[in-house]
């Protein structure tokens, strides 16, 4: 009996941290039952993974936006329209794919840089200053476009990005019809987890902390480890992990540690919580504002790289709504609009919640017009319980 | 006296921990200007706001008898329909909108469901004309001065025919001329029938204005005095607002100040621009190594616009005159430049603009400082939880751990962490301001007791307060501020409550 009890206490006291994960793995389950396994099946894993993709890295980026009160609605169309520029780098100036990455990141952190100075600077209201760029980023797009309309990427290495999977090691015998290289990933990340996790619960206990009960630690660890050998298994049974997910697995890590490891990080979610106590404490707001929309411009110049190499073509209406499903992704995942309160990897999961909805929805056949009303209501539902226990959580 | 208009009988209010008003009685004679002085936190605005309904009835104990019916009053639009106007020290119009759709904003003229513009300027003209403010009614509020911003305030009360009209500190952003006009039009109302409630840190406007003066100290009616029986002078006045016994929490000192004087200002003058007005004129102080300075002066004064002009400016005033810290002269551009030149400020208003609530005590204590406890920009959180420990032990926070959100934390220990925070920058020179306001007696000597050991350690203090009982407990020497100049100075022997209340009500 106190084992359910420890773990009621756990669930409850932590329910705001778990909730994502057992409302993706609630839906996971739903689409599972409903599309009898196709959703659960590693084409499937594999496809849904790729296409978040795009809006995960912009959901990371968004998440650091509206944690210091901002928001960025030019997002999208800025993707779209450095994609377009990578395309025509690529196509018609005939640049190498190593020269075009850097300098489409480099766009897209100017942009962003830009963006930055009208609302720090000319203390421009960001929704008004990024809603100007959506119109202008937009405008961009067609201009670029206008003589070749859909301009077709026949680069294959910069289409790997968006397609490609990561090489398997030749000659291994074991397991045929899986992907190696992905399964040992898997092992060492599981290993390094669980060693990350014993050590900073030794380190608590040094500090004489308070930390979950054995056995709830115990399951904590199994939960977690099951649940990475789960998505390496369904991976590695497709064509393992693609570059793609690499790619936002870095840049998920690399937010991860800035936001909450680094000095940097600390003024961010300062800023977020109380911007004057900020600005009194030393930390400089308006600096902070271009570094922050200078990264949401560098990450969507990255989004528009893995859209235009997924689709191994620029388009003329790449990018149209990215913004708002990213804003979706951050909400869902956690991201609190007043403020100081969010992190990327609960944005990355609400990414792979709306993602799932529409992957689920379409196996399932359902109509599109259902599908926004449902992804809708889910969005709803998630801030709803956000600020439920958080009003309980006082 | 005639008959009364309010009788506010037996009124108890109580917050968490704290008994705000403590069986208040208070009773307004029809026709009269009627003064409610005391010290901050005696209780008068929490009177005010039991009787215009933001306490709503049931929060609060006792009766109140308006125009001689028992009133139980929900919210501000009950009180306002029985008659009853509360004019703010801030402010209540909306600035975009012009002076005629202000005056009937929320009492809008109508037909049907449409306005009627017409007769809305109409009215609006005659009621300007009773409070005397010959402007055109069309002008956007925010195009006028705060003397006529407040005529227009009253206008709007006199428009829903009010029969008590209740001002709090109306005369603490106007200038003397417009201070003289809005006693002319309280007189001329009084003789139209209205009764008007004045709350005023000033007492010199106090007795040449009231009729009767009612005085609260600690939540408690101390008396009601009659101006017309020549009851009132500002010597009983300062005698009945701060007539509490000192209690002897304040601790002894063992070492005396040095003479080396570690932080000065000349000719600090401070303009904001975006008010348009001078916050300071031509201020100079200067405080010695191991020195605690007291800055007494009322709410208002301009001590918290010197506290943040001396610290990097984060508010953009435009700034003359000389700062020297440890004999050089300097200036600081932001608050980093302030904190890398030894010199720490603690807000009035922790909540407001000192701790981010919504993180723990650990987070809270090492925001400024985060350099010291990080390497190549990365925080070492082992670090952090020691320094933490260390600086919740050594100022007795009381916390269940140091990743408790300060949120939970009670107003003292807030205020400790807040403390906690600015005294881990390791500064020389460390501001306070208000440092116990809102918390219990416990915690002030506490706070008083740091205060010493800091001091004593060669740290100089400057302790903005306007608790007078404070100021003249730990205090080396005193500076009084008014109207954003330095009106005196003393030293602590000569300092009496009565001569920085004369003083800072110059």
């Amino acid at each position: 009996m106190s084992f359910i009890n420890d773990l009621q206490t756990v669930l409850r006291q932590n329910i705001r941290q778990y909730g994502m994960y057992i409302a993706l793995f609630i839906i996971m389950a739903i689409f599972t039952i409903t599309t009898n396994g196709i959703f659960i099946s590693s084409r499937n894993i594999s496809n849904l993974l790729n296409q978040t993709g795009y809006i995960a890295v912009l959901a990371v980026g968004m998440t650091l936006v509206i944690v210091i009160r901002h928001i960025d609605l030019s997002v999208g169309f800025l993707a779209g329209f450095l994609g377009a520029v990578a395309a025509i780098a690529l196509v018609f100036w005939g640049l190498p794919v190593y020269a075009v990455i850097p300098l489409v990141l480099a766009l897209g952190i100017l942009a962003g840089l830009i963006t930055g100075f009208l609302v720090a600077k000319m203390n421009i209201p960001s929704f008004v200053a990024t809603l100007a760029g959506w119109l202008i980023y937009r405008g961009a797009i067609l201009l670029v476009t206008m003589g070749t309309g859909t301009i077709i990427i026949p680069n294959a290495a910069f289409n790997a990005i968006g397609n490609g999977y990561i090489p398997d090691i030749p000659g291994m015998d074991i397991l045929p019809g899986t992907h190696k290289l992905t399964l040992i990933l898997g092992l060492v990340a599981i290993v390094l987890f669980v060693i990350g996790e014993i050590n900073g619960r030794r380190k608590k206990q040094d500090y004489h902390f308070e930390v979950l009960p054995t056995n709830m630690f115990i399951i904590k660890l199994v939960f977690v480890a099951a649940l990475f050998a789960g998505i390496t298994w369904v991976l590695a049974g497709y064509n393992g992990l693609s570059w793609t997910v690499v790619i936002v697995l870095l840049v998920v890590g690399v937010y991860h540690f800035v936001t909450s490891q680094t000095v940097l990080g600390r003024h961010i979610y300062a800023i977020g919580g109380n911007p004057e106590a900020a600005e009194l404490s030393g930390i400089s707001v308006k600096k902070l504002v271009f570094v922050v929309f200078g990264s949401m411009g560098m990450l969507s110049a990255l989004s528009g790289i893995l859209f235009a190499s997924r689709l191994q073509s620029a388009t003329t209406t790449a990018g149209t709504l990215f913004e708002l499903d990213a804003i979706a992704a951050a909400y869902v995942g956690g991201v609190s609009a007043a403020g100081g309160v969010g992190n990327v990897i609960g944005s990355l999961i609400g990414a792979l919640v709306m993602m799932s909805l529409t992957s689920g929805m379409n196996l399932m056949g359902i109509d599109i017009s259902l599908q926004y009303i449902v992804r809708g209501a889910v969005l709803a539902a998630a801030v709803i319980f956000d600020v439920a226990t958080r009003n309980r959580a006082k | 006296m005639s008959t009364p208009i309010l009788e506010m009988k037996n009124i108890t209010k109580e917050f968490p921990g704290v008994k705000a008003l403590d069986n208040v009685s208070f009773q307004v004679a029809e026709h009269e200007i009627h003064c409610l002085v005391g010290e901050n936190g005696a209780g008068k605005s929490t009177l005010m706001k039991v009787l215009s309904g933001v306490y709503p009835s049931g929060d609060y104990s006792g009766e109140i008898l308006f125009a001689g019916q028992t009133q139980n009053f929900k919210s501000i639009a009950d009180s306002e329909k029985a008659g009853i106007a509360i004019i703010y020290q801030e402010l209540a119009l909306v600035p975009e909108m012009s002076v005629y759709e202000n005056i009937f904003l929320g009492h809008e003229i109508k037909h049907g469901l449409k306005i009627d513009w017409n007769e809305t300027i109409k009215r609006a003209t005659e009621m300007l004309n009773k409070v005397r403010l010959d402007i055109n009614p069309a002008v956007k509020v925010k195009d006028l001065g705060v003397g006529k911003q407040q005529l227009v305030e009253i206008a709007k009360a006199l428009s829903r025919d009010v029969k008590l009209l209740i001002l709090d500190e109306p005369t603490s952003a106007l200038n003397e001329a417009d201070s003289e006009n809005l006693f002319g039009l309280l007189r001329a109302l009084k003789d139209q029938g209205v009764t008007c409630i004045l709350i005023s840190h000033k007492l010199k406007e106090v007795i040449s204005i009231a009729d009767t003066v009612t005085v609260l100290r600690d939540g408690k009616t101390v008396c009601t005095l009659s101006n017309q029986k020549g009851e009132v002078s500002e010597n009983v006045l300062i005698k009945h607002m701060v007539g509490r016994e000192i209690d002897n929490i304040y601790p002894k000192r063992e070492i005396k100040p040095s003479a080396e004087v570690v932080f000065e200002v000349r000719n600090w003058n401070a303009y904001d621009p975006k008010l348009g007005r001078n916050m300071l004129k031509d201020v100079q102080f200067n405080i010695r190594k191991g020195e605690i300075v007291g800055f007494a002066g009322l709410m208002g004064s301009g001590r918290t616009e010197l506290a943040l002009s001396i610290f990097g400016n984060p508010a953009g005033y435009r700034i003359s005159g000389e700062m020297y810290v440890k004999g050089k002269k300097r200036s600081f551009n932001h608050p980093q430049e302030a904190i890398d030149a030894g010199v720490a400020y603690v807000t009035e208003d922790r909540k407001g603009n000192g701790l981010i609530l919504i993180q723990d005590v650990k987070q809270n204590i090492t925001l400024a400082n985060l350099a010291e406890i990080s390497e190549r920009g990365v925080v070492n959180s082992n670090a952090e939880v020691k320094i933490a420990n260390e600086y919740t032990a050594n100022l007795n926070i009381k916390t269940p751990s140091v990743e408790q959100m300060v949120l939970n934390l009670s107003g003292g220990n807030q205020q400790k962490v807040s403390v906690a925070k600015w005294l881990f920058v390791k500064p020389d020179i460390l501001i306070l301001d208000e440092p116990t306001r809102g918390i219990d007696v416990g915690a002030k000597y506490e706070i008083y007791t740091i205060m010493t050991r800091l001091v004593q350690q060669g740290l100089s203090i400057i302790m903005i307060s306007s608790e007078l009982p404070e100021i003249l407990g730990m205090s080396d020497r005193v500076y009084i501020v008014s109207s954003g100049k330095i009106t005196g100075e003393l030293p602590i022997e000569e300092a009496t409550q009565e001569n920085i209340m004369n003083l800072a009500t110059n």
